[in-house]
Formats: C-alpha cells, structure tokens, sequence
C-alpha cells in the first residue's frame, strides 16, 4: 500500500533507473552502490546529512556528473526541469526573470506567465534576477523548471530561503504538479517533517542507502535515526504512532506494562502498517497481553 | 572608396567591433578577461613563429593560442592550476618567448610596435576581406550556439541537466575567441585586444536589460568607439590603436554617470 495521495502506479517503464552508481572525488567515494528508480508521477525524496552525497546522487542521475561505476538508464527523450541547489547570477548578467524562463529552451509566453502565477511571483515577470531576495529567487527557479513541462522535475533543496508558510505551499504546489502533469520528482531535502505529506517513497542516504521506504517506515529506521539523532526523529513524531515498548540491548522487549517479551513483533519496514494509535494498541494488546 | 587608407581603417575596425561586442558579452560574464588576455599574449609567439616559417600569421596565430587555449582547459580540469598564476606564467612566457623568436629574425623587418599596439591604418584590401569573412563566421556559429551557451553560461549543471552540452559549448566559445585573436590582432595588437572584448562589453551592461540587447549594445559601443578613436586618432595624431580603446573607456565611463545598482544574488549557501 502507498500513501493515499499517490496515484496508481502505473506499468510504464521508469523516467531513470540508477543501478549501483558510485562517484569518487577527492580521492574518496561520494556515494556507492546507490540505486534510484523515479517512475511517472513518482515523488522520490532524498534525504540525508550534509556531504552525504544527495546532490551527487542526482547530478549522476542527470548526467552532468558521469559516475565511476553503476549504470543509469533515462527515458529516451527524456525532458527534466532541473532546480540546482546552488546558483548565483552575477551582476554582470543582465537577465529578467522573464527571460530566465527560456533560459534552456522556448516556453511560450502563456507558460511563461502561468509557472510565475503559479509561484506566486507574476509581478516579477520584467524584475532582475540579480536583484531578487533568496527566497523570490528560489520561487524563480522554481517556476522556470516546471514552465518547460518537464516528464521529470529535480529539486535541489527548492525552498531554501523560502518562509515556513511559503514553504508549506511550495510543496503542496510540488504535489499538485505531480497531480496535473504525471511528471515524475526527485527531491532532495533535509527536512523529512515537511516534505512527507506528499513524498511517495524516501531514500535515507548517508554515502550509500541506509534505508528506504514510506516516510513513516524510514523515519522508524534505526538507520535514519541513527544518522538524523533521536530528536529528528521526534519532530516528525506527529506521523508515527506512540511506542509502547521499549528495545532492550539485550534484544528483548519491554512493554508498556513493564513485562519483558522475547519481540515486539512489529515490523519497521512493512508500508502496510497502520498508524492509528488504536489499531496499534488493540495490535499490540493481542499479541503480547500477559 | 576603399582606396583611402583611413576608410579602410573604419570598415576593418567596424568588422572587429561587431565580432568583438558579442563574443566581448561572453568574456565578462564568465569572467575570463585574464584567459583572453592569455590567449593575446600567446599570438605574439603565433607571430614569431609564423615569420619563422614564412606562413600566413593567421592561421599561425589561430594554432598557437587554439593549443594554448585547449591546454588551460585542460589544466583547469585536472587541478587547481588554472588560477591567476597560471595564465599570468603562460601570458608572459609566450609574449617573452616570442620577442626572443623575433630577436633571432634579423633577416625580418617588423615593427614591434604595431605588432603590441596594432597598425590598423595599414590594413589591406585582403585584411578586411578576412576580417568580414572570418567575421561572419564567428557571429554565424555563436548565434546559432546562443541558447545553449548562455544557459551553460549561467549555470553550467543546470545547462547540462536539461540537454545542453555545456562542456562542448566552452570548447566552441574558446575556439571563437582565438578565431577573433587571429583576425582582430592587426587592428589592435597584442596588447589591447581584450580590450576591445571587454570595454564595449562592460559599457553595454548597464544600459542592457537581457543578454541579447547587451550583445548588440556591445557591438553598437564598439563601433562607435572605432569611429570616436579613429577619427581623433586623425585629428589629434595618437596611435589608432589605443585611441579605439581610450574611446571604448570613455563610453564606459558615461555609462557609469548613469544611476544603477549592483549586486549578486546566490541561492543555497556558497
């Protein structure tokens, strides 16, 4: 089972299928051994710790990196909207946001004035680019990748110097594009909390995959919690059901009525879990009572 | 009409102008000033070596800087030795080699002096026709690789992510400027020529809103700069050459009374 807002999976060959990639630099491996498959109406999220080897990963994906080893497939013909996460126009470069729109290839007036309504920055269209605040400039860049109607959208870390509330829409906007066009996106973020609503399947990565799956089973892995800190995990506490066992060192398990059971019998991985706190009580009520 | 030698020095200098105004937009913005500089520095050995030879200097001059050019890209890729130091011990070693190869030509009457600062005032019927046709060209093959160039311009992995080949647009963007080199040296000389890249261009930016009106900004400053520093080159008998660029720097200047703002805007963090 997958999160209610995704659509139906479909039987259409992926966008890119990344198999056992690696990429060294500077005399190290970056990432290794990481496999990536984003299909149509797909949002895949990357997430991990700062040198963790995301933008990497995606940069092999693309091909603006070729990686030492591993194989990637692209969809032939395949159109990418592509949100880099750093990007700095110098003054030197006259550039209206409007013109940045066709920066890699023609948009018709029409979509150049939709993406911008859309991000929520049409009154921007004659302004320069050099000129606007990060947060203005990230909707820029935003708008200018989905503008060209892409079968595939990248984002690097979209709403960096994006407000909360901003930030909140931008995903939502995201999720809604995925709806309307079926495009496939890859995401990258440090934040899981906000972008799991709408995120399909998550790849934790800390230089190879530590774990994947649905947000809630990811953010129950020992692995994300292990590489993001108990408390990161909190924070996104308002997904997951509340625990009421504890794993013991030793393996076994200690239950909410202090007894001690050789299992929890819960599986952390399983997608089909149901995370009402009820289910789970009269689950764990069942298998463990006495 | 083109019998007069100051008509065919307008008509030379109006063809490099043209040439040099777009190509000058793409030296700023990459911020590659001091490569072209490089490149300048290395015809002067082109030059040596073509009277050496006994070879038509130009495609000399377009050989040596091509190899030049194509081992800075190289170096660049393989470390960090592309820095300042670099292009400036290459800029200088060449110039330097190429007066010592010239010292050694005694059986070759040239002036030094035309060859550093340019001898435009004595360009020949087959020099402009050069200029036009080699002129032609360039504009031709950077029109046609505009887009891509310029998106692999602002953002090279963003350029290459969306099917741009932002690695084969540089190489073709180096090959234009030596081509430019080759072509342009007469008029300007060794020294000066980025000038002529650069000056215009940088004029052109602060009345330019989008890249395409700054590059024919940049040509129509060039152009001016050309008739401006030729004529007073006439009037007030300075050397042709650098009267073009005092020209150039004058129209920057006028720009600069002209109220803008500065500023770089970066997203992520640097």
């Amino acid at each position: 089972m997958t999160l209610a807002s995704a659509p139906a999976p479909s039987d259409s060959p992926p966008l890119i299928r990344a198999e056992g990639i690696g990429a060294r630099g500077g005399g190290r491996w970056l990432i290794r051994n990481v496999d990536l498959t984003v299909g149509r109406g797909e949002i895949v999220t990357l997430i991990g710790p700062n040198g963790s080897g995301k933008s990497t990963t995606v940069k092999s994906v693309l091909g603006v990196l070729t990686p030492d080893e591993g194989s990637v497939i692209r969809a032939p013909g395949l159109r990418v909207g592509y949100v880099p996460q750093k990007l700095a126009i110098d003054w030197t470069l006259p550039l209206t946001v409007d013109r940045l729109m066709s920066l890699t290839g023609p948009v018709s007036a029409k979509d150049r004035a939709a993406a911008l309504d859309r991000t929520g920055i049409p009154h921007l269209a004659k302004a320069e680019v050099a000129q606007l605040s990060g947060g203005e400039f990230q909707r820029a860049l935003l708008a200018r990748a989905i503008a060209r109607k892409p079968d595939l959208l990248v984002l690097d870390e979209p709403v960096q110097g994006v407000d909360v509330a901003g930030e909140v829409a931008l995903y939502a906007l995201i999720d809604q594009i995925r709806h309307e066009t079926g495009c496939g996106i890859l995401l990258i973020s440090h934040d899981l909390h906000v972008v799991m609503a709408a995120t399909d399947r998550v790849l934790c990565l800390n230089t190879h995959i530590c774990c994947q799956g649905s947000p809630q089973s990811v953010a129950e892995d020992p692995a994300y919690r292990a590489l993001f800190g108990d408390r990161a995990a909190a924070s996104i506490a308002v997904y997951t059901h509340h625990h009421d066992h504890t794993h013991l060192p030793d393996g076994r398990v200690r239950l909410a009525d202090g007894s001690v059971a050789d299992s929890c019998e819960h599986d952390h991985h399983h997608d089909s879990h149901d995370h009402s706190p009820h289910a789970h009580a009269s689950d764990k009520e069942h298998h463990h009572a006495g | 009409m083109l019998d007069d030698f100051f008509t065919r020095a307008l008509v030379a200098g109006i063809g490099v102008a043209i040439v040099c105004g777009p190509l000058g937009c793409f030296v700023v913005w990459r911020r590659i000033a001091y490569f072209g500089d490089t490149l300048a520095h290395s015809a002067l050995l082109g030059i040596a070596l073509a009277y050496l030879m006994e070879l038509e200097p130009v495609f000399i001059v377009f050989g040596v800087s091509t190899i030049v050019a194509l081992s800075l890209i190289a170096l660049r890729k393989r470390s960090g030795i592309g820095s300042d130091a670099m292009l400036g011990l290459l800029a200088h070693s060449s110039l330097a080699l190429g007066l010592v190869v010239l010292s050694f030509l005694t059986w070759v009457r040239f002036d030094l002096s035309s060859l550093l600062f340019g001898d435009i005032l004595s360009v020949t019927h087959g020099d402009i026709l050069l200029i036009y046709t080699g002129g032609a060209v360039i504009l031709g093959a950077l029109i046609w690789i505009w887009r891509p160039l310029f998106a692999a311009t602002v953002n090279r992995d963003l350029a290459e992510a969306e099917g741009a080949r932002a690695d084969r647009m540089e190489l073709i963007l180096m090959l234009l400027l030596t081509l430019t080199l080759a072509i342009a040296i007469k008029v300007v000389g060794v020294l000066l020529i980025t000038a002529l890249l650069i000056v215009p261009a940088a004029a052109a930016r602060r009345f330019s809103h989008g890249p395409e009106q700054m590059a024919v900004l940049a040509a129509l400053f060039g152009i001016l700069s050309v008739v401006g520093g030729l004529t007073a080159s006439l009037e007030w008998d300075t050397p042709s050459g650098p009267s073009i660029v005092v020209a150039a720097l004058a129209l920057f200047l006028i720009g600069l009374i002209r109220p803008g703002r500065r500023g770089t805007v970066t997203a992520g963090e640097r």
